[in-house]
């Protein structure tokens, strides 16, 4: 058993560092989403058209484009993990995907409760909605597939190979509003700049900065418990403090 | 529950998942992965004739007209090319404005004019204050005074 | 219009914070606690493992002397 030990050193130096990341990941997340909201209640105006109830912007924005970047993240550590064998890229996949498939789930939600005010339906088949409604399906997919098999190798395996094949619905719900006629409005930050008021932008940048920060200390948090779990039989698991003790 | 039986579960229900996310893409790219026509496509025969479909578009200016039992309303869409007149009995999205985007469902009749069922608001991806948007109409009204005075109205031309 | 679409544009603000914040937060609170619950069973687990060990090891050695 000790001579496995070397292998797993990405994952052991990980675990650690993982550790010590969280609280200041979970601290500055807390901070952002109450500096964002403030500005994005309390400063920024009501909107020429929609009023306030624009203002469900300041979580629908950043929790759509967590899910879709998450999606990306994760397919990519999980082809990491196809191609170079590496333990810790699956386990990084394996630990996005519940955070992504609940962004996912708050994008849809903050949407149908923006779109019945304001567009007069909770819920259209247009292309953009129903493209980000497969994506919620595909994290749940990957989910399901990653705990059907016993042997977490396998299971790694397979479910990479669904994550990737899933990529490519991401850039279908980025461009949709471009390439078919969408009830739902085109993109409001774009390459060339955003068309929004400087104070709603500002707002809307710092809960996405907040949303991020909080992904990320969510899914180390989760890593470091399948660590644990799949690393138990090593020495550097059965000498750590917590595990002593 | 024994493992074999959570396989089973599992499995189950990550094929129920494909099997759905197939569906909603087959289903998607069967009907035209478009929401909706615009009237000049109507016009050129590419809409569904005899069934429901949906038009998407402008409320021309000056085209609202509600009639006196306060529910029925009559409006125009317009892409710009093509209109084609609205009868929609119920309750407009607060949105629904003349010269801003909506979509409308319903069936074209003999008569060319579509019977909606229902009627959804498309607002723009600009988000600004109230006074930004009196300041920037004000603009593109001096500026449309001052550029185009001799030439032709640029008011769509209704059909 | 049914009662819901009339609340709703009577208090916008109370039906954007109870409707999308609210629950957005509530499904990280949900979330964090999970995390932390994982954590927890996973640690216990391991834990045990490793006493099991540490006892099937000197009964061993017990069993040598």
């Amino acid at each position: 058993m000790a001579i496995n030990w070397f292998k797993y050193s990405a994952p052991t130096t990980f675990y650690g560092l993982a550790g010590k990341l969280i609280p200041w990941f979970a601290f500055s997340s807390a901070i952002l989403f109450v500096v964002g909201l403030y500005i994005g209640f309390a400063v920024a105006p009501a909107d020429y058209q929609q009023g306030e109830f624009y203002r469900i912007i300041f979580i629908h924005v950043p929790s759509s484009i967590l899910s879709m970047f998450l999606y990306l993240v994760m397919a990519g550590y999980a082809a990491l993990g196809l191609i170079f064998n590496t333990r810790l890229s699956a386990m990084m996949a394996t630990a996005i995907a519940p955070t992504g498939a609940l962004f996912a789930f708050i994008s849809l939600w903050t949407g149908a409760l923006w779109g019945k005010p304001m567009w007069g339906a909770w819920w259209v088949w247009d292309a953009r909605l129903t493209s980000e409604l497969i994506l919620l399906f595909l994290y749940l997919g990957f989910i399901a597939l990653h705990a059907s098999i016993d042997d977490p190798r396998r299971a790694d395996r397979a479910s990479a190979l669904l994550a990737i094949v899933g990529s490519v619905n991401v850039p279908i719900i980025y461009f949709s509003v471009q390439w078919w006629n969408t009830l739902h409005q085109g993109s409001t930050i774009k390459f060339s700049g955003t068309s929004m008021h400087v104070a709603m932008q500002q707002a809307m940048f710092i809960t996405l900065a907040a949303c991020w920060l909080y992904a990320i200390a969510v899914v180390l948090a989760r890593v470091r418990s399948i660590i644990l779990e799949r690393e138990r039989n090593t020495t550097w698991i059965t000498e750590l403090p917590e595990v002593r003790s | 529950m024994k493992p074999r039986q959570k396989r089973f579960v599992f499995i189950a229900v990550a094929v129920a998942a494909l099997a759905l996310v197939v569906g909603l893409v087959l289903n998607a790219l069967e009907n035209n992965v478009s929401l909706y026509f615009t009237p000049t496509q109507v016009f050129n025969n590419e809409a569904p004739h005899g069934r429901s479909f949906r038009i998407g578009g402008l409320v021309q200016e000056g085209s609202v007209k509600r009639e006196a039992d306060g529910l029925t309303v009559n409006f125009v869409i317009t892409d710009k090319h093509k209109s084609i007149p609205v009868v929609f009995k119920g309750i407009l999205p607060d949105l629904f404005t003349e010269g801003k985007g909506v979509v409308a469902q319903g069936r074209v009749e003999a008569d060319g004019v579509m019977r909606a069922d229902e009627v959804l608001a498309k607002h723009d991806e600009n988000y600004m204050a109230p006074e930004a948007a009196d300041a920037l109409k004000k603009a593109e009204a001096a500026n449309a005074a001052a550029a185009t005075p001799a030439s032709a109205p640029a008011a769509p031309a209704a059909k | 219009m049914s009662g819901l679409d009339i609340w709703m544009r009577e208090n916008p603000l109370a039906y954007v914070w109870l409707g999308s914040y609210a629950v957005a937060f509530f499904i990280f609170t949900i979330e964090i606690a999970m995390v932390r619950h994982k954590r927890k069973i996973t640690l216990q687990q391991v834990r045990l493992m490793r006493e099991a060990e540490d006892e099937a090891r000197d009964d061993k050695f017990g069993g040598n002397d």
